[in-house]
This record gives structure tokens, C-alpha cells and sequence, in this order.
């Protein structure tokens, strides 16, 4: 003790402690977080690839920090749901601007997805991209598949159609049919609410409920159309079209065909 | 290639049936004698029996309607059997499992046991659904028959008010039936009509509780529209459809002008057996479709539709499509409201929703009248016109079909919008302006193309058909040589009457002393653009003319160069 306190005026003194202090601090990390090294280069690596696509394919619209141009909205804070459900579903990169930009085969693989997610949530984070298990409908009564009916056709249907079908919305836009799509983008739409659709927070729908929706979203498109061919499935609108054409068309026919018969039937 | 003739209906070896000889005793024997004995059938029988009726395959238009009404009585009462109209609340626990556990009315739940549990159910519910479209569409072409042709005049005009009587009728009943099953689709049809209810001025929201016994939806809409629909309307159109088929045998039927038709006669089969057994064939041709559409293709999926809710709405709800053209107009009309001390007048439901169907009716029922008013006609008709001989009747026809088409297109416009990519609205802003615009169009056009079939009318019977010979003369020029044509077409094409303009009657006799005017101007005016535009069959002088001048050959060129100059002299 005495030999520390009668030097800690020496000259050098201050330098040395400041490099013990580093050295400490520089061991004790390495110690308590051995393996995270590795996961922060790869994290770093799939921001790099993110920052290099998004640079590429985004930034001429989002700004090259996401921050929005006139072409595109902001995407500080929009959450890694948004970013894949709009890139997985192909609606981005935008090709153009237009009524509503529509879905189409996505242009990346699930990694570079990841990867422009990452790195556009450096900006902030949002809705993350939900696991499995929040989405996936495994497990669920038919009661509750039944009841997930009740909440589409509650919260849903009036844009989406019945059972998803589609339907028209004002000013040339149009909530999609839904017959297509994933169960995690079902999720996430709810979560994110792209253009014209609200967002459905946890407290309007639990994951439950999500869950219980996608359940049935899945069933009523995998039944078969009881009662016959759908038609068009267009409602009462394809059905008065056919009874003109099959109906009053066919019996047409065959009322001329009866009406100049029956000359022979003396 | 000869040109191909006229089509005209072949003439039949039975005209107007004869009498069978009236013996004393009961033509037929054993317990039928009996029952003759004693009801007189066979008497009865044997006049009508043997009544003529014409063939031609418009004629069984009616008939469809007809036979589709008969198949919805009978696919209704098995469905009547399991439907329950109730609105009690129950938990649906029938075997559709996407519904399991959801409460529901009864009557929506026994509608899924008819579609799932009940044998045959749900087929039975499909052909009543298809049959219901196809009575309203049947009954709409059979109008629309009637309508062209001019089946309507003097002595029919009560059957065709009959007739608008059994339209409304039919929609109705058409209605009614859509909102029974309660589901999504259903209550947003009857709420749709709670709107146009309460839009009636000043009585509107009486008698919206008059009707739902209390607020929209109340719990007795259903029971109600139950009685509606399976009591009071096939009642009703039990009824007029008796009436009016009484009428039918009672005039006669109408025939198309044709060779040996005249109007004091009928020609034709016999209704029984020849026209018996087409009709009765035909009976079972329009049930077998029914059966096949019943079976083959999906109607109405209550299933996927769920319960009513009030507070839900689902994108692509639409009416069945005979109450489409209301619809349509109520969606393209602009938002007009008036406010007056704390009351709503809603025009944009009332004008477009009562007035649409208000003036359909209005305009059916008046048209025998007012047509008759502007010819001047009194006379009975039995033969009936071919459209183009009454080119602005016919005009005014496709022109009232294609707003009635534009509306329904209005109707459907989400479905549209999102099947053809299309902005919806766009579509409403073009159907704004083209309800107006189109129907004028094909209101010239239609008119145009009558009186150039009139005129190629003309043509042929002063001029013949083409041979299809080109021949040459020896000075080079070319020409076709016209053959003349048949007495029989000849007949056909020239056999329609064409009324005089009516000219505006004097006001004063000769005296000077004013007297009521027979024709007022404005009488005279619509006259004149009711039938101006006609044109003119040949007279008997130039027929003779044509005649002695021989069709055909080297004559024809002479011919068609005086025609030509006449043309010319006639612009
Ligand atoms: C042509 C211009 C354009 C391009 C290129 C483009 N976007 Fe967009 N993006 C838009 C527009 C416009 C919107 C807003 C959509 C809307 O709400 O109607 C949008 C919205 C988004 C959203 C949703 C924002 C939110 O609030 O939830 C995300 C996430 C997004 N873009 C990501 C991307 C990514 C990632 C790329 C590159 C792969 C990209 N965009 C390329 C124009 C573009
Ligand atoms: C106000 C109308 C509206 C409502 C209510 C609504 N949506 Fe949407 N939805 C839309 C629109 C508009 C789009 C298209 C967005 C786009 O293309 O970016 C959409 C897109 C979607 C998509 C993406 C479809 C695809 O294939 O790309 C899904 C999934 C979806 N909605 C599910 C739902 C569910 C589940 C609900 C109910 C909880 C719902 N929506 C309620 C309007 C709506
Ligand atoms: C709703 C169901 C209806 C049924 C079941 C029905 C049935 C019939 C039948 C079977 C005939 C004889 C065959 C024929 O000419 O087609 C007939 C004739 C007639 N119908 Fe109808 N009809 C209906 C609606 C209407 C309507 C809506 C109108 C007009 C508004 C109308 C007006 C007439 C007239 C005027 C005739 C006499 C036609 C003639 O003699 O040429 N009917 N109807």
C-alpha cells in the first residue's frame, strides 16, 4: 500500500492506471461476452447487404436514409413486419407510382429480405416479424376456426369481400383477394396495415384471434364450393349473368327447335 | 347463291279448329263418362281443346315463366318443411363446420340444415333459387316480346296491365324469398329496403316501424316476410297468372303476319294434342335445366355469407339481379340531402330507390295508352307487328333496355371494378352521364336501322331478290338480275297496317263557333314523331307497276336506274 501511495504522484502514474483500466475493461468483456463477436460481424454483414440493396433498389424513393422522398414514404420505424410483407409479397421495390401499388412475384429471397429489414431497423425499431407461433394455425378447434369466420366477417369483409374474395375501394384502389396469400403476411398485414387497410393492433386482435382468422382464411379456401362449379363466385351479379345466358339463352334455342319440330307432329 | 328469303312461318292445315259434331251422350266411356256425367268436363274440354295456338318460338316465352313459376311451387313447399322463420338466437350445431358454435337466428340455422343435413336439401334450394332468377328473367324477355311485337293493343291492354301486375309481383316474391335465409346477404337486402323505406317523406320512419314492428332489424321481419312469401304473393300470382292465361284463351293468341293470317282468324295447332304435347315436352325441358343448373352450379353460399349483423357489411353485396337497376341507381346518384328544422330528406335514396321503380311501372302500365293516343288507333289487333314496321316503338324499347342495363351495371359496379381492374369511380362518373346519353344513342340507332329494314322491305318485294346471276351486256355493263319473290312473302312483307300521322283538329266549325279540339297540337306533334319516321310500304300502284313491269333481266337494270335517279331526287 505504501508503495502505491507514496508513487501515485509519479509522472506516470496516470498513463499506467489508464491502461490497466483498458486492459481490465478489455479482458472482462472478452470474458463475459465471448461468442457475440461472431453474430455482430454477421449482423454487421447482413446490414452491409441490406444497405447495399436498399441503396440499389429503395433509396431512389425512400431516401438514401429511409428518411422518405416525394416518391415514398419514411420507413424510420416501420418494423421488420412491414419491410417483409411488403417485399415478400413483391409490392416492393415499387415499380412505379400508381393507385395502389399491387403484389406480384417478390424480386429477393427470404435472406436479402432479412437483410433490408435489418438493416432499415437500424433507423428504429417497430412491428417485428412475427414467429410461428403467432401466426401459425396449428391446434385450433373447429369452434375457433368457426369463430375466426365471425372476426373476418366482422373486421374484414367489408373490403375484403366475403371469405377474401376481394373487393373495390374508392379512387381505383381495391383490398386484394386473399385467396393466395401466406399466413405470415395474413399476420402481418393486420399488424402493419398497408395503404388503404388499418392497422389491427394486439388490442383490436390478439395473436389468438389473428390466429383463429388464418385458420379459417385457410379452411374456407381449401373446402370444396358445395352445391357445384363457383361460377366466377362473383355472388348474385355472376348469377343473373347465367341464367340469362344458360336459361333464357338455352330454352330460347330449344323453343325454336320445338316450335319448328311440332309442324311434323300432325 | 340465291339470297335467302324471308323467313315466314309455314302455314299450318288446321285454321280455325272446327266444332266437333255435339252428340248427346258423353263422348267417353266408364267411370270418365261418370265423371262427365256429372261436371260437364268433356263439353268444356272439348271447345278449348281443340283452340289454335300459333307456333313460334317467342310464345314460349311466357310458358318459361310459367313452368319456372310451377317449379318454385313445388321446390318451395319441400323447403318449407325444414325452414323455420324464426329470429330467435341459436348456436348453429349442424354439420358445416366453419360455422360451429356461431349464434345465429333459425332461420339462418335450418337454412344450413336444409343445404347440409336435410337429403336432397340442398340441391332442392339451388333449382328454387335458379327457378326464381329464371321466372323474373322469363317473365321480363316475355314482356319484352309482347312489347315489340305489339301484342299489347286493343284488346290485350288488360292482360298486359295483368302482366305489369305479375312483374311487380314477381319481384316481390323474388325479394322476399332472398331475405329469408338471414344471413349477411340477405339482411343487407332488407336493410337496403329499411333505407328506402324510411327515405319516403315524412311518413319514412312510421313506417319503416310499421313494417320491421319497431327499429330495423326487430325480431318479426322474418315471420312476416315468410307469409309474404309463401302465402300472400304466390296467392296473388296464382291468381293474376289464371287471369291472365283466362285472357289468353279468351282473345286468342296473337299471330305473326304470315300468308292465310288475317285478323279474324287464328292459325295454328290445336292445343290439344299437338300443342298440348310440345307444351307439356316443354314443361319438362325447362324443369330438366332447372334440375341441371340446380345441381351443376352454386347458387347463393349462405354458408360463406354467416349470420346477419347489423353492424357487418361484406364487399359485393348485391341484390339478386332483377332489383340490380335499383341498386345501380342509388349508387351512382350524387349525395343530395336536405335538411330542414332537424329533418333529413333524402332525395338521393328516394328519387333513385321509389322513383326507378315507380317509373318502370308508371311507364309499362301507361304505354298501351299512350301509344294507342298517338295513332289514333281503335282497332283490334291479332296480328302482330314485326318491330321494324313501328321503328320508334322498337327504338324506344331498346332504348329503355339499355338504361335498364346501364343501371344494373351500376348495380354491380364493385364487382366490375375489381374483375376488370377498373376504377370505380370511373365507372360511376361514365354511368352518371351515360344513363342519359347511351339510351338516346340507341334510341337514333335503333330507329335508323328499322327504317332501313323497312326500306330493304320495299326493295324486295317491288324489285325481287338478288339472283346472285351477274350477267353481262353486250355494251359491258355488268348486271344482276332480280327474281321476284313469292306471293306468300310478298304478303308477309306488306300485309302491316301504317297509321296516318294525326293532324291537329280544327277550333272552330264552320260556323266559327269554338269547339273542343279532337287533336290538340301537342297531340299532333308527338304523332307525328311517334310515326313520321316510317317508311312508306308500296302502294297497290306501284305493286301493279312492278308487276307488269316483270321482275328481273334487262328490265331490272331500266329499274334500278329509275331507282337510282328516285334516290337521288329524294335527298
Ligand atoms: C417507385 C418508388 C419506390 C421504390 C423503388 C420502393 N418503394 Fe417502398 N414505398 C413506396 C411508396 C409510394 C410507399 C407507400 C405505399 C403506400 O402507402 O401507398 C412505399 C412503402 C413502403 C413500405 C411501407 C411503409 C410503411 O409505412 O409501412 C416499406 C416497408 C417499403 N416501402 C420498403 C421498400 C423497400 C425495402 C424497397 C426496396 C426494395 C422499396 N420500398 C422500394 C415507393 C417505393
Ligand atoms: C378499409 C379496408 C380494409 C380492411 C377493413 C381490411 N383490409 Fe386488408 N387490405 C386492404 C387493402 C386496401 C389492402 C391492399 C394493401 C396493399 O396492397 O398494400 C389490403 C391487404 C391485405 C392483405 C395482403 C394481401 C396480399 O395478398 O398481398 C392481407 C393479408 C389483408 N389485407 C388482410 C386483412 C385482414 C385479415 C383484415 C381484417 C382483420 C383486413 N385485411 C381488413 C384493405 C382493408
Ligand atoms: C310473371 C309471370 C308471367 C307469366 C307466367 C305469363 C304467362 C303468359 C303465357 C303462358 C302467355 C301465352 C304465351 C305467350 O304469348 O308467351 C302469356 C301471354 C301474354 N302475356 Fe304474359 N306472363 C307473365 C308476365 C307478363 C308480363 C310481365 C306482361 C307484360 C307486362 C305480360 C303480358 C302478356 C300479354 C299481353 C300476353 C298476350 C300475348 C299474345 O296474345 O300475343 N305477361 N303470358
Amino acid at each position: 500500500m505504501n508503495f502505491l501511495s507514496k508513487r501515485r504522484r509519479h509522472a506516470a502514474a496516470r498513463p499506467l492506471l489508464l491502461l490497466l483500466a483498458l486492459l481490465v475493461v478489455g479482458v472482462g468483456y472478452s470474458v463475459v461476452s465471448p461468442q457475440q463477436t461472431s453474430a455482430d460481424t454477421d449482423m454487421s454483414q447482413q446490414v452491409e447487404e441490406g444497405k447495399a440493396l436498399f441503396n440499389v433498389s429503395c433509396s431512389s424513393c425512400h431516401g438514401l436514409n429511409g428518411e422518405g422522398t416525394t416518391q415514398g414514404p419514411s420507413l424510420i420505424g416501420v418494423g421488420t413486419a412491414s419491410v417483409n410483407f411488403q417485399v415478400a409479397t413483391g409490392r416492393m421495390p415499387a415499380a412505379r407510382p400508381e393507385a395502389q401499388i399491387p403484389a406480384r412475384t417478390p424480386l429477393y429471397s427470404a435472406e436479402q429480405v432479412n437483410a433490408l429489414a435489418a438493416y432499415i431497423s437500424t433507423w428504429g425499431a417497430g412491428v417485428e416479424s412475427p414467429k410461428e407461433s403467432q401466426y401459425s394455425p396449428e391446434g385450433l378447434s373447429a369452434e375457433e376456426i368457426a369463430r375466426g369466420g365471425a372476426l373476418f366477417r366482422a373486421n374484414c369483409s367489408a373490403c375484403h369481400g366475403i371469405v377474401g374474395g376481394g373487393g373495390a375501394l374508392p379512387g381505383g384502389k381495391y383490398a386484394p383477394s386473399l385467396l393466395e396469400t401466406a399466413n405470415i403476411h395474413v399476420w402481418e398485414a393486420m399488424r402493419t396495415g398497408p395503404q388503404q387497410m388499418p392497422v389491427f393492433s394486439k388490442d383490436v386482435i390478439s395473436d389468438d384471434d389473428a390466429r383463429e382468422i388464418i385458420g379459417y382464411l385457410n379452411e374456407a379456401h381449401s373446402q370444396p364450393t358445395f352445391g357445384g362449379l363457383g361460377m366466377g363466385e362473383n355472388g348474385p351479379v355472376s348469377e343473373g349473368f347465367w341464367v340469362f345466358i344458360f336459361g333464357i339463352g338455352g330454352l330460347a334455342l330449344i323453343a325454336t327447335w320445338i316450335a319448328k319440330k311440332g309442324a311434323r307432329a300432325r | 347463291m340465291m339470297a335467302k328469303p324471308t323467313i315466314i312461318t309455314e302455314s299450318s292445315p288446321a285454321l280455325e279448329a272446327e266444332e266437333a259434331p255435339v252428340t248427346k251422350k258423353s263422348p267417353v266411356a266408364g267411370p270418365l263418362g261418370w265423371a262427365d256425367d256429372r261436371l260437364g268436363l268433356a263439353k268444356l274440354g272439348r271447345g278449348n281443346l281443340r283452340k289454335v295456338f300459333p307456333d313460334h318460338w317467342s310464345f314460349l316465352l311466357g310458358e318459361v315463366a310459367l313452368y319456372s313459376f310451377v317449379i318454385l311451387l313445388l321446390t318451395g313447399v319441400f323447403l318449407t318443411i325444414w325452414y323455420k322463420p324464426s329470429m330467435a338466437e341459436i348456436e348453429y350445431a349442424g354439420s358445416y363446420q366453419l360455422m360451429k358454435g356461431i349464434p345465429m337466428s333459425e332461420a339462418l340455422s335450418s337454412t344450413l340444415n336444409i343445404s347440409f343435413d336435410v337429403r336432397g336439401g340442398l340441391l332442392v334450394r339451388q333449382i328454387h333459387h335458379w327457378a326464381a332468377l329464371l321466372f323474373v328473367a322469363a317473365a321480363f324477355v316475355h314482356m319484352l316480346r309482347v312489347f315489340f311485337t305489339g301484342a299489347f293493343r286493343k284488346p290485350r291492354e288488360v292482360n298486359w296491365l295483368i302482366g305489369v301486375g305479375l312483374l311487380s309481383m314477381s319481384l316481390i316474391a323474388g325479394f322476399a324469398g332472398y331475405s329469408l335465409p338471414d344471413d349477411l346477404l340477405s339482411g343487407t337486402g332488407l336493410r337496403f329496403v329499411d333505407g328506402l323505406i324510411r327515405s319516403i317523406p315524412i311518413i319514412g320512419t312510421w313506417a319503416e316501424f310499421f313494417v320491421f314492428g319497431g327499429q330495423f332489424p326487430g325480431d318479426i321481419i322474418i315471420p312476416r316476410l315468410y307469409m309474404v312469401h309463401i302465402l300472400l304473393v304466390p296467392g296473388l300470382l296464382l291468381g293474376l297468372i289464371s287471369a291472365h292465361l283466362a285472357l289468353v284463351v279468351y282473345h286468342k293468341h296473337t299471330q305473326y303476319p304470315g300468308p292465310g293470317r288475317t285478323e279474324n282468324n287464328v292459325v295454328g295447332y290445336p292445343l290439344f294434342p299437338v300443342y298440348m304435347a310440345k307444351a307439356g315436352g316443354f314443361f319438362f325441358v325447362v324443369f330438366g335445366l332447372l334440375v341441371l343448373m340446380g345441381g351443376l352450379f352454386q347458387i347463393n353460399p349462405v354458408w360463406l355469407y354467416g349470420p346477419y349483423d347489423p353492424a357487418k357489411i361484406t364487399a359485393g353485396s348485391q341484390p339478386d339481379w332483377y332489383m340490380g337497376f335499383v341498386e345501380g341507381a342509388i349508387r351512382i346518384v350524387p349525395n343530395w340531402e336536405t335538411h330542414i328544422w332537424g329533418t333529413t330528406w333524402s332525395w338521393n335514396v328516394f328519387v333513385p330507390g321509389l322513383g326507378m321503380m315507380g317509373l318502370l311501372f308508371g311507364l309499362l302500365a301507361a304505354w298501351p295508352f299512350v301509344e294507342a293516343w298517338l295513332t289514333g288507333d281503335k282497332r283490334e289487333h291479332h296480328v302482330l307487328d314485326r318491330p321494324r314496321n313501328v321503328p320508334t316503338r322498337t327504338a324506344l324499347g331498346v332504348a329503355g333496355i339499355t338504361a335498364f342495363s346501364l343501371f344494373m351495371i351500376g348495380g354491380g359496379n364493385d364487382i366490375i371494378a375489381t374483375r376488370f381492374r377498373l376504377d370505380l369511380n370511373a365507372i360511376t362518373l361514365f354511368l352518371r352521364v351515360a344513363v342519359f346519353v347511351l339510351p338516346v344513342i340507341a334510341f337514333l340507332i335503333t330507329r335508323r336501322v328499322c327504317i332501313g329494314l323497312q326500306r330493304a322491305d320495299k326493295e324486295r318485294v317491288l324489285h325481287g331478290s338478288e339472283s346472285g346471276i351477274i350477267s353481262r351486256a353486250p355494251d359491258g355493263g355488268y348486271s344482276e338480275p332480280h327474281l321476284p319473290i313469292s306471293v306468300d312473302e310478298q304478303y308477309t312483307l306488306t300485309s302491316h297496317l301504317q297509321h296516318a300521322v294525326l293532324e291537329a283538329g280544327p277550333t272552330a266549325d264552320e260556323n266559327g263557333i269554338r269547339i273542343k279540339q279532337k287533336v290538340s297540337p301537342l297531340r299532333a306533334r308527338l304523332s307525328r314523331w311517334f310515326l313520321e319516321h316510317d317508311a312508306a310500304k308500296p302502294t297497290a300502284a306501284e305493286l301493279e307497276e312492278a308487276a307488269s313491269h316483270g321482275v328481273g333481266g334487262v328490265r331490272e337494270i331500266e329499274a334500278a336506274e329509275a331507282r337510282a335517279l328516285e334516290e337521288s331526287s329524294n335527298r
